[in-house]
């Protein structure tokens, strides 16, 4: 069924996923290289840097306060990436978990599920986050929660109407007259046949995370100073965007990069994993 | 005391047109090593019939009356209960072997399953008994097979995985539906063949659903007729072959080409058909025979009342008003 070599070679041909995992692998390798080593420390002043444009030794230049620039993105990359993984794993794992429940109780659980799940996505995720900011304070573990909960009815809703699918198949009837109940079922039948569409979907979705915690941040409701991160950093720029446009532009970058990274390593990962749509873009 | 017992079994159907009856009062009973095969059109209730025996019903159908499985009413138990049984004591094939294995799991695996799940075996006790079940099956290379995955097989191939999967526990009772429908010719007889030759061994009953009169006569003891979602015709196999005593089993005798009939004869005659189509069960009424709209001999008796079983020796008996007038026309066919 699945040939790993035949897979890398259809997936070093298709442009959009070679793209996306360029730019993914670049963010995640600015994270990673970050735990261990920036430039300058991304929190060090100094007040004769204020402002200053790229040069030689900054190559991004300094923030009003004399932070080196690129040492804050390369923090910052870390930050997303935390934000974005914890909040769309707990979001997959408990809309997973619902979704695939909802898919083999059907009736009255499938039900009320699926409601709450439309429920729950009604309310746009930065309104909700501005909610939780209000009672439990902004900081970047609340950003977190508010990111997981909005994650959760999407992941809810992927898996069971691909799960819908799968129990619809012959072989699960087969798989129950062979007497497996219907956690085996799910666990051994069903979620190996979805695995191709979560895992786009989190792709997909932790873009979308980057895009939200750096929306939150932005509105100062994610993570606090002095932890750098691409949305306060553009907040603190925009005063500046005539005489500093430096400023505006790199985090911006960072930002664009790594969510047009996710989304197209997402589109080629849906393209190689659908054998319908299986033809080179 | 019989192995299984079915009477009264009905199961209804709820549609966007209300509720319907797929399968209208059926009774039959099973001794062990004894093989039934059950024909009939598509929609007459055959696979629902299976599928109610099995407990596997779909969410908008309910059966009622009664199936008893050694004295146990299957209609009684809940689903832990039931799928204890299946796979166990009762295991069905499927029509379509190319859908029915999981693609992502190893047939190897597929096959242990049911052993794992019912007999608790280890990993390794559950693999060697696969071997000696793909061996018995007639699967070639059995370790070299067993670590492959269902699209490396033919359909043939994955038909006897799926047999051996159903035997695996040694059940009491198989319920094959349409298990060659989807096979070529050639590899129809083979399974046909293996079917047979299993149940014979190892003694369990068999119930094999079909619209082939040719699979049933090859294969089974008994037959039964359904049409509309009930028995109109059962018997022995060469009994119900040499007398048949409902007009149904009769066109659906004729409806079948011969080969050595009008080869000769140019033009070809045309393959005689039931004039009308199969009624939509929404239209079915419990009153009346339901193929009297359909039938040459209909009188406004058939239309108005259900006609009796009406026996004809040797447990061969047909729901129909005429029989006296069908069996005095000695249509039927050749003993098969």
């Amino acid at each position: 069924m699945f040939n790993v070599l035949e897979f890398m070679r259809r997936a070093l041909r298709h442009r959009s996923f070679v793209v996306g995992g360029l730019l993914t692998t670049i963010m995640l390798g600015m994270a990673a290289l970050s735990v261990f080593w920036t430039p300058y420390s991304p929190t060090a002043i100094n007040v004769r840097k204020r402002l200053a444009g790229p040069s030689w030794d900054h190559w991004l230049g300094n923030d009003p306060f004399g932070r080196d620039v690129f040492s804050m993105i390369l923090v910052g990359a870390q930050n997303s990436i935390v934000v974005g993984m914890i909040a769309v794993g707990i979001g997959m794992s408990i809309g997973t978990l619902l979704g695939l429940l909802a898919a083999a109780k059907r009736g009255w659980v499938e039900e009320i599920i699926m409601r709450l799940s439309d429920f729950t996505y009604a309310f746009p995720v930065i309104l909700a986050a501005i909610m939780f900011a209000a009672i439990l304070g902004p900081n970047s573990i609340n950003s977190i929660i508010a990111i997981a909960i909005f994650n959760i009815p999407i992941f809810a809703r992927v898996s069971r109407a691909s799960a819908n699918v799968i129990w619809a198949r012959d072989f699960i009837l087969a798989a129950r007259a062979a007497g497996k109940g219907a956690v085996r079922i799910t666990i051994e039948h069903v979620l190996p046949n979805i695995l191709a569409v979560l895992v786009v979907q989190v792709t997909i979705q932790f873009a979308l995370a980057i895009l939200a915690e750096a929306a939150l941040s932005y509105l100062g409701l994610g993570t606090q100073p002095p932890t750098p991160s691409w949305g306060r950093m553009l907040n603190e720029a925009q005063a500046m965007i005539f005489r500093a446009p430096s400023l505006v532009i790199f985090p911006g970058l960072a930002i664009v990069i790594s969510v047009l990274g996710l989304n197209l390593l997402g589109d080629g990962l849906r393209d190689l994993t659908d054998p319908r749509l299986s033809r080179q873009r | 005391m019989a192995l299984l017992d079915v009477s009264n079994l009905k199961v209804d159907l709820r549609t966007a047109r209300g509720s319907v009856q797929a399968v209208r009062g059926l009774d039959f009973s099973l001794q062990r090593g004894e093989t039934l095969g059950i024909v009939g059109e598509s929609g007459c209730g055959k696979s629902m019939t299976a599928l109610a025996l099995m407990g596997l019903l779909p969410d908008n159908a309910r059966a009622s009356g009664s199936i008893s499985l050694h004295d146990q009413n299957l209609l009684a138990m809940n689903e832990t209960q039931l799928s204890q049984l299946r796979g166990d004591r009762m295991a069905m094939i499927f029509q379509e072997p190319m859908t029915s294995l999981n693609p992502l799991h190893r047939i190897g695996e597929q096959i242990a399953e049911p052993l794992r799940l019912h007999r608790k075996m280890t990993p390794r006790q559950a693999h060697q008994r696969a071997l000696d079940l793909m061996d018995r099956v007639g699967i070639p290379n059995p370790s070299q097979r067993i670590d492959a995955y269902p699209h490396q097989l033919s359909g043939g191939q994955r038909q006897r995985v799926m047999i051996a999967m159903a035997l695996a526990c040694e059940p009491d009772i198989l319920v094959a539906d349409e298990p060659t429908t989807a096979l070529d010719v050639t590899i129809q007889g083979q399974i046909l063949d293996l079917i047979g030759r299993l149940v014979d061994e190892s003694g369990m009953a068999l119930i094999l659903i079909s619209h082939d009169l040719g699979v049933i006569a090859e294969t089974v003891d008994r037959v039964l007729v359904m049409y509309a979602g009930r028995a109109v015709e059962h018997g022995p196999v060469q009994d119900v072959f040499a007398r048949m005593a409902h007009p149904y089993t009769r066109g659906l005798f004729a409806a079948m080409p011969r080969l050595h009939e009008g080869v000769a004869a140019w033009p070809r005659p045309a393959l005689p058909t039931i004039a009308g189509i199969v009624p939509d069960l929404h239209d079915l009424t419990d009153h009346g025979c339901a193929f009297a709209p359909r039938c040459s001999l209909a009188d406004p008796r058939c239309g108005a009342q259900t006609p009796p079983n009406t026996a004809l020796g040797n447990d061969h008996a047909a729901a129909c008003w005429h029989t006296d007038q069908t069996l005095a026309e000695k249509i039927g066919g050749q003993p098969a």
